[in-house]
This record gives C-alpha cells, structure tokens and sequence, in this order.
C-alpha cells in the first residue's frame, strides 16, 4: 500500500555563524529556491510543506513556521512542523516522505533550518527552570561521561576521535556550503586544542551555524518527470527512547539499534557494511562515529574505532562516514539530520561534487537528538525498489 | 520636513527584548523529593512495575511509562559510575576550572544523579570510586539538589565494574 | 485511502493544575484512553503528540512528556510543534501505509504557567508584528472589529454563541465555564478588548487528551463502535494580518472542501469547532457552509467553555467522536485552528460505524 517517493531535488545554504545578511524567511527561501531548481519544479507543483526546527527558543519566535508561510508558498496548502529535537532534520524529511507514499502528495517540499544566532542557543538549551538539575555543564558535560564509558568498555586508542575530526574537517574543503572549511588542519593542531570535557577537546565539537537544508520529494510519476537523477527512498525509520530510565545503554543505544533494524528492513539490506556505500551519520563530537558505526550495525559493538584508524570510514575508504564534513563541521541545529540525509540522497544521485563517492548506489542517513535518545533514519537509492 | 538627501542604510538587525515570566509547578512526585532535600534526606520513589528505585523522581517511571509508588530514602553514599573532567565554565555557575562532573549512584537508587567531584586530584578520579555527599551548612538549606554541594572520595574499595557497568 | 477509526478518547482539563505537573496529568489520561481498547502504548503501531516549548516555558517540553508513554522497549514516535489535531493528521498519514493497524496520538499543555496572551503574541513576525506585543485577545479583537464591521454579524451574535456555549457546557464534566446565561446580561457586562468582553475570550485551561486511531478490521476489534474519519485535510493562510480578509476563513473553507465535508448530503450532524474567541465560531460556521438549524454546533460548549491550548483542537475531534460512538448523531465535523486569528485549520470529517 505504500508508494514509491523519490528526492527530485535539493537546496542548502552556505552555513556560517551568523547570517546577517537575510531575516529567517530569507534564509529559508534561499535553500528551498535551490532545491525546488534543483528539482525542475516550480512553486505552484508543490502540494504540502513540511518544515522542522528545533526549540522555538533558538530564534524566539513561537512556532516560525506560521509566520514563514508566504516566504515557503504554503498559503492554501497543507503546512505542518515537525519538532523532534536533535533528530528533527531527519524525522521532517520522513513526515514528509510519508506524505507521498502515503499517495496523498505528488511533490511536498521539506525545509529544516536554525538561524540560532538570533537568539543565544546555549540559554535556550538550558533554560534555569527552578527544581531542574541545578549542576549544568554544557551537552559535552553529558556525553562526556558517555564517551568514557566507551573508552572503557571497547579499549578504543584515545585518539580516535582526533582521527575523526581531521577526516571530517578535510571532508568539508571539499564541501562548499560547509561552516568550517579549516585549510591546513593537522592532527597535532587538534591533538593540542583545549581540553573542555575531558576526553572531549575543543577541536572535537561541532559548531554555531545559522543554515537552512531543504527538499523536495516526489511521487514515481514526479521523478519520472525529472530530467536530473533522483534518488528513491528504499527505507524510512524512527525510533524513541526515555530521557533517563534504569536500563538505558547510552553508548549503544536500544531505540538506534531498533531504528537501524528496522530502516534495513524496509530497504532490504540484510549485511549493512558490504550493501551500503557510504553513510551520513549525525557525529557533533568526534567520538559519536566509532559509537554509532557499532549502534548502526557497520562494526561489531567494542570495534568502530577500529575502521577509524585503518581508514576504512575515509573519503576513499571501504565505508565512506560523513563525506559533506557532516555535524563538525557544519551544525544548524534544526537542520543538521536534513543534512545528512540530504547528502545520502546526493552521493546516489552522483551529485556531490567534490566529496562525491565514486558508484554510490546505495547509502544512509541518520539523524539523532535528545539524550541519545531519538533517532531518524533512511535508507536511499540510486535504483527504483 | 528635511532637506537633506536620504542616504539609505538598509536596517539590518533590530533587537527585540522579549520578557515572559512563568510560573513552574515541579510536580507532586518533584515537590516531594524536594521537601525532603529541606530535610537533608534524599527521597526516591519506587515504580511499581519494575521495582526500580527512580532518582530524582519527577513523575513516572519512564521505561514502565507507571506513575511512582513508594518513597524510599536513599543513603547519600554511593558509587561513581562516570564522570567528565569539565574545562569550561557554563552560564550560571563560576566553579574553579578544572571541575569534575559525577554520575553518581547513591545507595538505594538505580538512577544515576549529575553532582560536583572534589577533594581527590584529578589522576586519582576513577570509575567505581566509592563517594559521599557533602552538603551545605542545614543554615542554608533549601528546596534543592543544590543542598548537597559536592561529593568526596570515601575510604572504601571501589565498586566492582560488573556491579554498575550497566548504567553507563 | 484506507480507512482510519477513532476507536477511543479520553481527555483531562482544569482551571490551574497547581499541584501536577505535564506527566503526571498526561499519564491517567493516556491510561483511560487505552484501556478500553486492552491493548498497551507498546502495543501501538505508532505514537505521536503536539505541544509547544513556548507555553511550557522549555526547550524539549515534548520529551519528558514522553516517559508517560513508557517508551521502553524504544517506540516508533514523532512531534508536532502544533496542537494535537495535527499529530492525529500525521498519524492517520502513517497508517495509509499499511503496514501498522494503530497510533496513539497525544496533546498535552498548560497555559497557567505564562501570561498565555503574551505567549502567543510570539507567533507573529519578530521583524514588524512581533515587536508591538499583541496579545491574542487584542489579535482577536481586532478580527472581531473586522467581521462587525462587516456587517455579517452583530453583538448580538456573540452573546448568543456564549449563551449556547455555556448552556451546552453544562453536560460537559470536563468544561470550565458552564451556566445558564442571559444574553441581554452577557451585553451588559462592559468591554474588555473592543469589541469584545471577557466572556468572548476563553477560559485559561492546563489539559492533556489521547486518542487512539486504528484501521480498517481492527478497529472493529478494539470497540464497539469505531467513528471513521471519512475525510481529513488542513490548510494554511498567510500571516501578515493585513494581507487577508479576517472575517473570512479561505484556509478553512478549502480544507472543508478537501475533507469531503460536502460530499455529505444534507450537512452533519454536529460541528466541534476550534473557536476560543466566541466571533471565531461565526467565522468558521461560515467558512465550512454550516446550516445551524441541521448541524448542532460545540454541544461540548467547545473552546469558549475549555481552551488548553495545544489540546483543543484534538478534544474537538475526541468530542466529536466520543458523541457519534454514543450514538448522539451519524455525521460531524471537527476543526482544529493554529496561528494567530484562525491562520492554519484543519477539518475532520467523521461518520459513525453503521
């Protein structure tokens, strides 16, 4: 009963710190104009808009979305906001990906995006309501602790997660609309930048950037009408965890394994490391690649950082991890999960450009969010399924 | 009127204040927990489905998805499961840098709860440390985690790994 | 399509829910609503909800609310920053897919927290509207002072559908203003925002209400007599308020169309309107071409008797539901509204099981 959906085109923008050169509506508007070129399709094709952000706080306007109606051509269509935190790039691309399937919509286009420079995202992500955890030390305080649990429990080298940030910070020379395009960066240089939670430095953390990410997916009957190649959506998934709960793995966590589980269900991928050609996964410190490549099913749980090291999540490697530079090196909140998913839907339509995976035919997106604890993602194609 | 030929600067930011004041209501199990953190007495609650004792408890049991049953008083010794050894300061708090972060589980609870590390140097902080609350003078006590200042080493063997491996 | 039923409700609604917070109201609810039907929240096929940070006053409010759910084994589930009404669309959405037979679908919110008129006044563009801070019932006045003006309807009007709202509220436990009111008093009560008075506007109301959706056979399965939603749609005007005609609602009137509302002959049963300001109600009257002497309009007293927000919308198509279950009618529409002055609608066409 469900039907074939396709991404016919995409749209991003340059991420940056702060644009101060377009309001909100601007900034969303630039990076659907670019996906709906992309797409070959023009305003009056697209039925519905999904559009997902996170807290309303990063901008201080409540529920933006109504105000950007006229700027995203939702007047007299069907307009809904998705807010799954961290995850929600993501979960937005799969409401809206349900809508086609679901054959209610030709073309929906989806737009994800965070101007979190007007407001100050570390108040809103930790707003002081009284009787909350009065000892706060910042998202790296959290998955501090996380990441040394993993240390502890796979022995991993205490570099990984330097080897992590050169390849993707490298990556993203080679991606235009990436935040940080840092030429000439080393291993030393990041091996000697500030410790801030211990393991975690400095130039182990994703960035502030103001971006915008955006889509437009298609019916078969739409993407049979695209001159440019699409990429077929083989597999859709989410999957929710408690916040805190006695029992809960937060360095491999049930609800990714359960989420990853059943995406390759859909898509009918039975061996994920030999069937998928490269991954987008949401790493906003280093250490997240070696944990999710083990959660997602790519290396045995205790091995991820293992193809950190032998080069295997490399640009050129056996398993491709974060070409476009992924979260390091670019992260609008609310956009980051449409990020990578976008990106898995470019590298099988061979339109990555420079960070293009050569024969990518199969590959997958993920998005997470919360306390490890949200998960979204999708399994794309090259090939109609 | 004026006379002087209009030199067009585009407005470019405007800074708009917002202020919205609001009333939190920490909840029944919440308020519970922290009239007894008044008294110096740290209050966990049983859920009444998986028997696990829920820390600070704000409602539910959020793997059961059961509203929490009885109240169980939990020691303020415990183990220190993780920790982050925290470089930089965050909005509201100004603690001398470097400062260690711990997950503690205090005896009786099977929830880890976030409290400052101190009185052990830093290449002494392990996993399965054996810890104790030390709490502000009773003068200063008030409706708050905040209550317990920090936890120290104790002179105890550290916990076995098998014993709290599973809440990491 | 495939065909979706309402097969239970359940909702809580206070004045000021001083002692409780989100889960703790939330969890009873989601409880009473799935116990008739035997089945548990992992049990369901798919679970999602509405609310918004900004009436909590947090970041994240949904995700606490969560554990109300017992998401443990972890569960297919998602969030809509918007009132619950459009969580049930996404739901209704995911089971055309056929794979999953049910949904659980969510709302939940306080408004006693903030100053809610403020709250919502950051809806607008923070470039030009915004700024001015107009609260909602100033926003409601002047679409009031618009459809007044107009001449389309008169004070007399809004007395009469606060009359008729508190009336019919009073068969409705879970209502906040109830009674038996005169409309020439009501009249004589002074203004409160031009021309509006303080019974036009809503009460202040923390509630949390579940749905549970399931299709096709199973509905049968799981109660005795499933509502089927025979349509759903929901469209969007634009903000700027003065772009649009605010007397009128296009979003709603297409949305109606696109439901199918017509497409029953000789008009519904009853209408549950999302309306907290009492003009509100003409409006959407008008827009979905309702005939007030066929179709019995809010008989719960609707948003103007209890408005949580967040919830509302999904309490009008429970509302609607629960009454066709019970056999108080065969056909109804259920609308939910989003956005300053009546912005965003969805419409809900339901029919009893036959």
């Amino acid at each position: 009963m469900s039907q074939r959906a396709a991404v016919l085109g995409t749209g991003q923008t340059k991420h940056v710190s702060a644009r101060k050169d377009v309001s909100i509506a601007g900034l969303v508007r630039e990076a659907a104009d670019r996906a709906l070129a992309d797409a070959g399709c023009a305003w009056d094709e697209i039925d519905a808009v999904v559009v997902g952000k996170a807290p309303d706080m990063f901008e201080g306007v409540m529920m933006p979305e109504l105000y950007l109606a006229e700027a995203l051509g939702a007047v007299g269509k069907p307009l809904l906001r998705v807010h799954t935190a961290g995850s929600v790039g993501g979960s937005t691309a799969i409401v809206a990906a349900h809508l086609v399937q679901a054959g209610i919509h030709e073309r929906v286009l989806t737009v994800a995006f965070e101007k979190q420079s007007e407001s100050n995202a570390m108040w809103a992500l930790s707003i002081r309501i009284p009787f909350a955890q009065p000892l706060v030390a910042g998202a790296g305080g959290y998955f501090a602790p996380i990441v040394r649990g993993y240390i502890r429990k796979s022995g991993a080298p205490l570099d990984t997660g330097y080897r992590v940030v050169l390849k993707d910070r490298l990556n993203a020379l080679k991606n235009p609309y990436a935040h940080l395009h840092q030429a000439g960066i080393t291993y030393e240089q990041i091996a000697e930048s500030p410790l801030l939670w211990d393991p975690i430095r400095y130039a182990e953390t994703c960035p502030s950037s103001d971006g915008a990410a955006a889509m437009v997916i298609g019916s078969e009957r739409a993407a049979e009408a695209c001159e440019r190649p699409v990429a077929w959506i083989h597999g859709t998934a989410v999957r929710s965890e408690p916040t805190m709960g006695a029992g809960r793995d937060r360095v491999n966590p049930h609800a990714g394994r359960d989420c990853a589980k059943a995406v390759y269900a859909e898509a009918g991928i039975t061996d994920p490391f030999r069937q998928i050609d490269c991954v987008e996964m949401y790493v906003p410190f280093s250490w997240f690649e070696p944990m999710w490549l083990e959660n997602l099913g790519f290396a045995e749980e205790g091995a991820g950082w293992k193809m950190v090291h032998d080069g295997t999540t490399a640009l050129d490697g056996e398993l491709p991890v974060n070409m476009s530079g992924g979260v390091l090196s670019s992260n609008p909140i609310g956009a980051s999960g449409m990020l990578r998913f976008l990106e898995a839907a470019n590298q099988v339509r061979g339109l990555a450009g420079e960070h293009q995976v050569p024969n990518a035919k199969t590959a997958l997106g993920h998005a997470y969010g919360g306390g490890s604890q949200f998960f979204a993602m999708w399994v794309v194609g090259s090939e109609k399924k | 009127m004026s006379t002087e030929p209009v030199t067009a600067v585009p407005v470019s930011e405007i800074v708009t204040p917002i202020r919205l004041d609001y009333r939190y209501t920490p909840g029944e199990a919440s308020s519970r927990f922290l009239r007894g953190m008044k008294e110096g007495r740290i209050l966990g609650r049983r859920c009444p489905s998986c028997l696990k004792v829920i820390l600070p408890p704000r409602g539910c049991c959020s793997m059961c998805g059961e509203l929490l049953g009885e109240e169980v008083e939990v020691k303020d010794s415990g183990t220190l499961v993780t920790f982050a050894v925290v470089n930089v300061n965050f909005a509201n708090r100004t603690i001398d840098l470097p400062y260690v972060t711990g997950e503690v589980l205090f005896d009786g609870a099977d929830m880890t709860t976030m409290v400052l590390l101190s009185g052990v140097p830093l290449d002494e902080v392990r996993m399965g440390m054996r810890v104790k609350a030390v709490w502000l003078p009773e003068e200063q006590w008030d409706y708050t985690l905040a209550n317990i200042d920090h936890v120290e080493p104790i002179d105890e063997p550290d916990a076995d790994y098998e014993s709290f491996k599973e809440l990491l | 399509m495939r065909d979706v039923a309402v097969v239970s409700y359940a909702q809580f609604a206070a004045r000021n829910e001083q002692s409780r917070n989100e889960i703790e109201f939330l969890l009873p609810v989601v409880k009473e609503a799935l116990a008739p039907t035997g089945l548990t929240s992992q049990d369901m096929g798919f679970t999602v909800s509405g609310s918004s940070d900004y009436l909590a006053g947090q970041s994240f409010a949904f995700v606490s609310a969560l554990d109300a759910v017992g998401p443990w084994p972890p569960i297919a589930e998602s969030h809509v920053e918007m009132d619950g009404a459009f969580a049930l669309y996404e739901a209704w959405v995911r089971l055309q897919h056929g794979d999953i037979d049910t949904a659980l679908v969510y709302a939940f919110g306080k408004s006693s927290p903030g100053d809610i008129g403020r709250v919502l006044s950051l809806q607008l563009d923070p470039y030009l509207a915004g700024p001015l801070w107009p609260d909602a019932a100033s926003l409601a006045a002047l679409q009031a002072r618009v459809l007044l003006d107009s001449g389309k309807a008169s004070e007399k009007d809004l007395a009469r559908v606060v009359a008729r709202s508190r009336r019919s509220a009073l068969g409705n436990p879970h209502a906040q203003l109830k009674g038996e009111y005169d409309e020439a008093a009501l009249l004589d009560e002074p203004l409160y925002a031009d021309p509006l008075r303080k019974h036009d506007l809503p009460p202040i109301t923390d509630g949390a209400a579940v749905i549970v959706l399931a299709a096709g056979d199973r509905a049968r399965d799981l109660c005795e007599k499933p509502v089927w939603i025979r349509g759903i749609d929901h469209r969007i005007d634009g903000q700027a308020l003065g772009s649009r005609d605010l007397s009128v609602s296009p979003s709603t009137t297409l949305a109606g169309r696109k439901a199918g509302l017509g497409d029953i002959g000789g008009g519904v049963d009853l209408a549950e309107l999302h309306a907290p300001f009492s003009h509100q109600e003409l409006i959407l009257t008008e827009a979905l071409g309702l005939d007030e002497t066929r179709t019995r309009i809010n008989p719960s007293g609707g948003a103007l008797a209890s408005n949580p927000v967040m919830v509302a919308g999904l309490v009008r198509i429970g509302e609607a539901a629960a009454r066709l279950a019970a056999g108080d009618g065969q056909t109804a529409v259920a609308h939910a509204t989003g956005g300053p002055c009546l912005q965003q609608n969805l419409v809900c066409v339901l029919e009893a099981d036959k």
